[in-house]
């Protein structure tokens, strides 16, 4: 195994993790480990509760039953403020980069900074246009968000989160509706940015492609378990079904094609619709 | 599958329960959300510039609407007035008539019924948006309580923004009322002022309705960032917290007025 995966140094440690929505069961008894300073990939078809393991991880929702701890502590026991402690460590990525519609980039950057220290604004400044200029946007920094691009957002997102210096950072798809240049860019940021700063970094994804560059280790989920666990290269040679269809992109497999439904002839020939 | 067969009436009394369960839950849940925004008023204290934003958001993007309602409020007043107290000769009595149905029960009430198409319907809406748009869970994320950072400030600059509306809205209304009395239908102008400052007290008329501000300030706000704080994180959900909000607020309103009306008139 590489040495990106789970080893003796594990910062996230999670164990017989059960969840579920409603009455769909996500999660049965998920146990998965992740290192300290690598990429770890959490991969998997739509709906297998990726972004949802983000948020167990991250304390914004609470399992019915198992463990999660971060660096040693218990998350699924923390209180509000314990919880807020835990995330001043912590970075993360969403999605559409939920940059604050009303500050500017520059705020935007410089939000954390202003809630949770007391630094002079020149300094504070100094920090905004550092990160800033690591990620390629340092001349952005007067636009509103409105004003950039999808790439651009996610972007200025990571400056935003890399403006604590936190120990981990989770990114939540973020190669999602990138094109092809931006998607590059924000790969090879993620890399670079784990390696410069001595980061943690998991990223959640379901871009086989893009994520094998840079992860050192792949978790890839399915039925609520970890269904195979190893470099991109282990998980491309894997024997198993699940993740063969999931890393060739097949349509159809153990993830069927069709969504559950009665025969098809006698769907077509009922007089009424059921 | 289909639902079981219940008869009408018991159907319609399950209906019921579950709707006052239902009422008396999202009520209560209200109490809690504005315990939590209590809590955070310090936080939002010790950042005026957050809250000096929001009373500009919440009150001085009203003024113009506000403006031109008082206005006309106060017009048809006095229109109203001089057609029914000309048949007594009362028609002198027409300033204070305006003005004691202006700062009594007008200003407030239309003040916070405009204020909650206007201001609050922003105000579900923004928060609404923010939350589906992961704004709040990136602060969650970033430890910064959306409480604190989002909601209190916006909770009191409309709370702010209220009263001081509602003093415009009377001050407009009585010129209206001006306007329409003395200059249009020729009420004798001497008559006209100092009826309204022999009548009105400030202290039984004036402060009662801004005391009814006050209330209404806080009922509209909180029911504003209530509704877009809850919502469900879609488009269609964001349409509905805010149609809420309004409906809401405009009942609250109309149902507190009355309560208040009572108890201050029960003071005298």
């Amino acid at each position: 195994m590489k040495s990106g995966c789970p080893g003796a140094d594990n910062i996230i440690v999670v164990r017989d993790l059960h969840y579920a929505r409603g009455q769909a069961m996500v999660f049965d008894g998920l146990d998965l480990e992740i290192r300290r300073g690598g990429v770890t990939a959490i991969m998997g078809p739509s709906g297998t509760g990726k972004t949802t393991l983000l948020r167990l991880i991250t304390g914004q929702e609470i399992p019915d039953r198992g463990s999660i701890l971060f660096d040693g502590d218990e998350v699924t026991r923390m209180s509000r403020r314990q919880l807020f402690r835990m995330r001043r460590r912590v970075g993360m990525l969403f999605q559409n980069g939920a940059l604050l519609t009303d500050l500017n980039v520059y705020d935007n950057v410089a939000f954390p900074l202003r809630e949770h220290t007391r630094l002079p604004e020149r300094l504070i400044r100094h920090i905004v246009l550092t990160k800033l200029h690591a990620v390629g946007l340092r001349g952005a920094w007067r636009l509103m968000p409105a004003q950039l691009s999808g790439g651009m957002a996610r972007r200025v997102a990571l400056a935003r989160a890399i403006v604590m210096d936190p120990d981990i950072i989770y990114y939540d798809e973020p190669f999602v509706g990138l094109d092809p240049i931006s998607m590059g860019v924000v790969v090879r940021l993620i890399r670079r940015m784990n390696d410069a700063l001595g980061l943690t970094s998991v990223v959640v994804t379901h871009d086989v492609d893009e994520v094998s560059t840079i992860a050192d280790c792949s978790f890839l989920l399915a039925d609520g378990r970890v269904a195979a666990t190893g470099t991109p290269e282990q998980l491309r040679d894997h024997h198993s079904e699940t993740v063969t269809q999931f890393m060739q992109g097949m349509a159809d497999g153990p993830v069927p094609f069709h969504y559950p439904a009665p025969d098809y002839g006698e769907q077509l020939l009922a007089p009424e619709r059921d | 599958m289909t639902a079981p067969r219940v008869p009408g009436w018991r159907r319609l009394l399950l209906e019921a329960g579950y709707s006052l369960r239902d009422f008396f839950g999202t009520f209560g849940a209200g109490q809690l959300f504005l315990l939590r925004i209590l809590a955070s008023l310090p936080y939002a204290l010790a950042r005026p510039r957050l809250v000096i934003q929001q009373v500009y958001v919440a009150g001085v993007q009203s003024l113009v609407v506000i403006m031109l309602a008082g206005l006309f409020v106060g017009m048809v007043l006095a229109l109203q007035g001089h057609n029914t107290l000309s048949r007594f000769g009362a028609e002198d009595t027409i300033g204070m008539v305006a003005a004691l149905g202006l700062v009594r029960e007008l200003g407030p009430v239309v003040t916070a019924l405009l204020f909650a198409g206007r201001a609050g319907t922003a105000l579900s809406s923004e928060i609404g948006l923010m939350k589906a748009t992961d704004q709040l869970a990136g602060m969650e994320m970033m430890a910064v309580d959306p409480i604190k950072r989002v909601v209190a400030p916006r909770f009191l600059g409309g709370v702010i923004a209220v009263p001081i509306l509602t003093l415009i809205f009377n001050a407009m209304g009585i010129f209206g009322a001006w306007l329409e009395a003395v200059i249009v239908l020729g009420v004798d102008e001497g008559a006209f002022w100092s009826q309204m400052q022999a009548q009105v007290d400030l202290q039984d008329d004036v402060l009662s309705g801004i005391v009814k501000s006050v209330f209404f300030g806080v009922a509209a706000s909180l029911l504003a960032v209530f509704e877009g704080y809850n919502c469900v994180p879609t488009a269609e959900g964001v349409g509905r917290a805010t149609t809420r909000a309004v409906v809401h607020t405009s009942l609250t309103v109309l149902v507190l007025n009355f309560m208040l009306t009572a108890w201050l008139l029960g003071g005298n």
